[in-house]
């Protein structure tokens, strides 16, 4: 990793008692990249942005953001940095403007540079006309649109959103992820984002980092991922009848040196050439009814079926 | 916006920190925030309409029961309906200092919990802002609401009872009156920065309201009784002939209820608003014997509420003291 990152963070650590949260974390983000923060819940990542914004004190490690360390600094942090936490809270009783209005001032930004700013940045996300309705109106995607708008008022060098997407119905989502990839994209802002919906996040990110209970356990660009995290060897599911034969017959397959069935589905582990292709004759060859065959190991799905849902591969 | 660019000396970076610490300027806007938010709240209505029809109710009912011969001969007649009971009416003060708590309870319980459930909280402390101005800012605007309501409050009545009296206040019935209004408003506060400190204990608003009731009615209460009980026990006062006993149960009783911040009020404001009032703890018949009964100079009533005064103010900044220092230290969770 190149010393530009803008983003960087030393074996950091935070315990919760006995608990330790975040493990060791050793992680550099570049200027101008979009960042996915991936993993299931408590696994981390929310605790690690806390750290970030010196919100939360690490227990032991360094981090660094945008040249300033946020725990001696952290109002420098605040200033170039734009936090959309998850479940944003709004103040009810103020329309969206005002809330704005209210971070603009704590921003310094004043006047009419103020309202000219909020009024492009409604625009912007698409909420000019909800803009003087009370935000206890709003519905849970207007609410993070309005976050977005709320996080951009700053004008940040660096946005850091977590899990901007829960909750939202899939139209929402997507057109929460536009707004996200064109500011990554045509503004250049260095964008942190964290979610465990894989499915939503992995198109916009130029490069992700898998957590699991508190650690790191994979980064990279998302092609890169899947030879990092596999040892070379494919993991294939087969659904066929009858079923109860089926763990049997695919172990006769050379190559194969794991097969395990859950439920209707059988797991296999193994390597060579042609491994599914040769399942597929053996399994004809026994007379046996293939319904469902996937080969996995090669894209990002497979490793957050991996290591989020817990299904034991190995 | 600053943004600190690259400076040539170390020296000049400190300084420039030292001079961005002060002039962050987001106290001012969070206290006008939050003074909007509490002016505009229906809660601040409804307590304000509360305190407000009590207040004038007790003061209308003490001036049709004072004897219309005593009005204005014998002096101090304004400040004297504060104290004064009605036939079955308790009296302003009385009313006051059993609102006045909840008053600042209902401010401030769910300050900074309320903020927290909203999720307000870490968008709020995500922004350039210090986290003394946010409890700082807080405080400070509940604070104005109080005075604004007690002060209103006050002259409302007050402007009441010399209409409606005819007597024209002295200079010291008017200083005596201002000086009880800012008792009262040093006694809410206290309250205030209680509630605020159960507001950061406390996850749930109703919660850290229940605990400031709670709290209320042990002091109000419970300590006066568990006063009595104690020097009972300690002193036993049921035989007229130990004197030294029963004095001393007297005293012990007292001190004991003085660790209450309600009977440090009720005591400060009955001296304030009763001159004749000389002194507050227990006077045998010889000391008081060949004394001229009168009125004590403001300058004497005031040194007899000191220490209740300091203790009130001392206790306010104690508490607001660990609430503050708990809100710097608290972990903000989403």
């Amino acid at each position: 990793m190149g010393h530009d990152g803008i983003i960087s963070m030393v074996d950091l650590t935070k315990k919760y008692g006995d608990i330790t949260a975040v493990d060791q974390l050793n992680l550099t983000v570049n200027s101008g990249e979009i960042f996915g923060f991936l993993g299931p819940n408590g696994a981390g990542k929310t605790t690690t942005i806390l750290m970030l914004m010196g919100l939360t004190e690490p227990t032991s490690g360094s981090l660094q953001v945008g040249g300033f360390d946020p725990m001696r600094d952290a109002l420098d942090v605040k200033r170039i940095v734009g936090y959309m936490p998850d479940n944003i809270g709004f103040y009810d009783d103020m329309t969206g403007r005002e809330n704005l209005r209210y971070t603009a001032r704590l921003n310094h930004i004043a006047g009419q540079e103020a309202e000219v700013k909020i009024q492009n940045l409604l625009e912007k996300v698409g909420l000019a006309e909800a803009a003087d309705r009370r935000v206890k109106e709003y519905s849970r995607g207007m609410r993070q649109r309005l976050g977005i708008a709320d996080v951009l008022l700053k004008d940040p060098k660096i946005i850091i959103l977590d899990e901007p997407t829960l909750g939202l119905d899939p139209e929402g989502a997507e057109e929460l992820l536009d707004i996200i990839r064109d500011l990554g994209q045509k503004e250049g802002k260095t964008i942190l984002i964290s979610s465990h919906l894989l499915y939503q996040i992995q198109s916009i990110c130029d490069r992700v980092g898998i957590f699991v209970k508190g650690k790191l356990i994979a980064e990279g660009k998302i092609k890169d991922l899947a030879a990092q995290l596999s040892d070379g060897g494919q993991v294939i599911e087969i659904r066929a009848e009858p079923v109860e034969q089926l763990a049997d017959a695919v172990m006769s397959v050379a190559g194969v040196n794991f097969a395990e069935r859950h439920g209707d589905t059988v797991i296999v582990k193994g390597d060579g050439e042609n491994l599914a292709p040769r399942i597929v004759t053996e399994l004809t060859a026994r007379h046996m009814a293939v319904y469902h065959l996937n080969v996995r190991g090669y894209n990002l799905d497979d490793i957050y079926r991996q290591y989020f849902q817990g299904e034991e591969v190995k | 916006m600053t943004v600190t660019t690259s400076t040539t000396s170390i020296e000049g970076e400190d300084i420039e920190k030292k001079v961005k610490r002060k002039s962050s300027g987001n106290l001012e806007t969070i206290f006008r925030k939050e003074l909007a938010d509490q002016l505009s709240s229906s809660r601040f209505f409804i307590l304000f309409f509360l305190i407000m029809v009590t207040g004038a109710v007790s003061f209308y009912a003490a001036m049709q029961s004072l004897p219309a011969d005593e009005m204005g001969d014998s002096g101090f007649t304004l400040v004297r309906l504060f104290t004064t009971s009605a036939n079955s009416l308790p009296p302003f003060t009385w009313f006051l200092s059993l609102l006045g708590p909840l008053v600042g309870l209902a401010m401030g319980f769910d300050a900074i919990n309320g903020e927290q459930n909203r999720g307000t909280m870490s968008r709020l402390l995500s922004q350039p802002v210090y986290r003394d101005d946010v409890i700082n800012g807080k405080f400070l605007a509940r604070l104005v609401v109080l005075a604004i309501m007690t002060a209103a409050l006050g002259g409302f009545v007050g402007g009441m009872g010399i209409l409606m009296t005819g007597v024209a206040p002295s200079g010291e019935e008017i200083l005596r009156l201002l000086l009880y209004l800012a008792l009262s408003v040093v006694y809410m506060a206290f309250w205030l920065a209680l509630s605020m400190l159960f507001s950061l204990l406390f996850r749930q608003a109703a919660t850290s309201a229940l605990g400031g009731i709670a709290l209320w009615l042990f002091f109000s209460i419970f300590v006066p009784l568990l006063a009595g009980m104690v020097a009972d026990a300690v002193f036993p006062a049921n035989d007229s002939s130990q004197t030294a006993s029963e004095f001393y149960n007297v005293v012990l009783r007292q001190n004991i209820s003085r660790l209450s911040p309600s009977t440090l009020y009720s005591e400060a404001s009955l001296t304030l608003l009763s001159p004749e009032v000389r002194t507050l703890g227990p006077v045998l018949v010889e000391q008081a014997y060949g004394a001229i009964s009168g009125f004590l100079p403001l300058g004497q009533s005031l040194l007899l509420v000191w220490p209740h005064l300091t203790g009130l103010v001392a206790a306010t900044l104690i508490i607001f003291a660990a609430a503050y220092t708990l809100f710097l230290r608290q972990e903000i969770r989403a």
